[in-house]
């Protein structure tokens, strides 16, 4: 395989800057950490005890991890929304909405080759393809509506201003058991998502051999060089 | 009835009660109201000078559980005079006229103090098919139009009046809707529960004697006073949820040590009320005192939010037991197979390159 990996068809392309990969890990480790408490918050194990209360706070802990999570969640995700303005042109927002006929065309054809497996057209993105794009989107709002749910179940408990300006949401989804209930169910969103997500990461590593996976760790890509040349409309020269 | 309206107070002593009794009375519900110390002085200074404000108390679809409530009141005077003697302008149950003159009191009070007087409400108002319920021959749905137009505020007693209740559960057969989906434009206070408790209700009365003016209310419209907290942060129980000592089944050890009883579907955490405060019965006890888990009375559609005895709501379309959970698990498999077989599929093209010798297909072929 060595052979392949030749200057000539490999260029060494900085995809992902180090905030976005801060930004990816510690969203990373706050979902994990989210879903985790979260499940156990929902459904706590069944603990037989003849302890007194008073000698325990285990339940109040795992909430705790939860509410602080939370908020390195919610600002991390400010962050990101920041950095889509000012980042390099693989974390500009406009990868994430599909606006450009270009971005749906591609869309159809990561749809053809990767998912349904129907050609072997290379796919010849270096950032994200327009389909992950536009599923990182979705997550974003998700996130969105999982800090908006979140902070409202919170705010009830809270005495600071911030959790208080989320309030509102708890009245327009007609109470407290609502809310929980979209907040619970988008969980498995969270879940289902991650599942996939490191899935397909695997799977393009494997496939485009174009060091996807350590990508998020060190930012490098590495891209054929000679097919990027191929293609007329590639804006990465 | 009298120009010159005798005052609250008057009405107090008149029915036999002593200034003592008045007193405590107005302190109980400065407490209630949780004002400052101050409060009670200015309820008993209120209550000496304001004339009673006339009350038109509608029955519509309900069960007059908070009839029941009000009556059964810790203090007498709350049922005697606030009732008895304010209230009774015109309440088909508890009224002594009935048919034409019970209407003909309605009218009277509507045209002599039109913009004065209180509307309270209990019951929800049909809207599918009016004839649901009529009063006098006429549906709930003009009445309560009609009433609130001189109204100077509405009070809406009770679940069925503030969300709809069980009338208004899933299907909704009758078009059930509460007060403040009916009338537009007028205050509207939703006392919530299925009853509300009765101090509770009584307390909301008394605000509007001595203040003037509607509570504070939260977003959805409930008294700030009785509804800011939930069950869930006063209930005494509340340490052994913090310690995570949870009842695993209403006949268990941990039961019966009177654990948290989160697990058996307690709708404390997501309910607001007084429950854990003031109680019921006169402050003996409240549902989670009894040993049974909050079913969440005073929420909006607590009914369709079921099983009661459980913390997840049923998943409509997957059979009564699925909880999101249950459905949650079953995509996690799915997608998981979709990984297993797509992963398959990938390595069994992957292979066919390679044993066509191209592996450098992406470079031989580029082109989309």
């Amino acid at each position: 395989m060595e052979t392949l990996v030749s200057e000539e068809l490999v260029r060494k392309v900085y995809v992902w800057e180090l905030p976005v990969r801060l930004y990816h890990w510690v969203n990373a480790l706050c979902i994990v950490a989210l879903c985790i408490t979260g499940f156990i918050i929902g459904r706590p194990p069944a603990l037989q005890s003849a302890a007194e209360a008073s000698f325990s706070y285990w339940f109040g802990t795992v909430r705790f991890i939860h509410f602080v999570a939370a908020f390195l969640f919610f600002f991390n995700f400010v962050f990101r929304i920041y950095w889509g303005f000012v980042g390099n042109r693989y974390a500009r927002w406009n990868n994430f909405i599909p606006l450009k006929k270009r971005q749906w065309n591609e869309f159809v054809s990561v749809l053809k080759v990767d998912i349904l497996q129907l050609s072997d057209k290379p796919i010849l993105s270096i950032g994200h393809n327009t389909l992950a794009s536009l599923t990182y989107f979705i997550t974003f709002l998700a996130f969105i509506l999982q800090s908006l749910t979140g902070f409202g179940l919170y705010a009830a408990m809270s005495t600071s201003w911030f959790p208080d300006l989320f309030s509102w949401i708890v009245p327009l989804l007609g109470g407290d058991f609502m809310t929980r209930q979209i907040h619970h169910i988008l969980m498995w969103f969270f879940i289902l998502f991650g599942l996939v997500h490191v899935y397909l990461v695997f799977y393009h590593d494997y496939i485009e051999r174009n060091g996807m996976t350590s990508s998020m760790i060190g930012g490098w890509k590495f891209i054929d060089a000679e097919a990027h040349k191929a293609k007329p409309d590639d804006k990465t020269k | 009835m009298i120009d010159k309206k005798p005052t609250v107070y008057e009405e107090v002593l008149a029915a036999g009660y002593s200034r003592r009794d008045f007193l405590k009375f107005c302190g109980t519900m400065a407490a209630m109201l949780g004002l400052s110390a101050s409060g009670a002085s200015q309820i008993a200074k209120a209550l000496e000078t304001k004339s009673r404000i006339p009350v038109l108390w509608m029955h519509f679809q309900e069960c007059t559980c908070c009839s029941e409530s009000f009556i059964r009141s810790s203090h007498p005077i709350v049922a005697d005079i606030l009732l008895d003697k304010i209230s009774l302008d015109y309440t088909e149950t508890l009224m002594a006229a009935s048919g034409h003159q019970a209407e003909k009191s309605l009218h009277d009070t509507m045209e002599k103090y039109h913009g004065q007087y209180l509307m309270m409400v209990e019951g929800s108002i049909p809207t599918g098919d009016e004839a649901y319920c009529c009063i006098g021959g006429r549906s709930a749905y003009d009445i309560v139009n009609e009433v609130a137009d001189g109204a100077k505020a509405i009070v809406a007693w009770g679940n069925c009046a503030s969300a709809g209740c069980v009338q208004a559960a899933s299907p909704n057969p009758t078009g059930a809707r509460p007060v403040h989906k009916v009338i537009k434009g007028k205050p509207i206070i939703n006392v919530q529960g299925c009853p509300p408790i009765a101090e509770v209700m009584a307390g909301v009365i008394v605000h509007l004697l001595t203040f003037d003016r509607i509570p504070q209310l939260d977003g959805l419209g409930r008294p700030m006073a009785f509804y800011s907290r939930r069950v869930h942060d006063t209930c005494y129980r509340r340490p052994n949820y913090d310690a995570g000592l949870f009842v695993e089944s209403f006949d268990d050890e941990n039961a019966k040590r009177g654990y948290c009883l989160y697990k058996m579907g307690c709708r404390g955490p997501n309910t607001y009320n007084s429950c854990g405060v003031i109680k019921w019965n006169n402050g003996v006890s409240y549902p989670i005192q009894s040993g049974h888990p909050c079913i969440g009375c005073s929420e909006a559609s607590f009914w369709d939010n079921g099983p009661f005895y459980k913390h997840l709501q049923s998943f409509p379309g997957f059979g009564i037991e699925s909880t999101a959970d249950t459905i949650g698990v079953g995509l996690g498999i799915a997608t998981g197979a979709g990984i297993v077989a797509h992963a398959i599929s990938t390595n069994i093209r992957k292979r066919k390159h390679t044993n066509k010798g191209e592996v450098k297909a992406d470079i031989e072929n580029p082109k989309i």
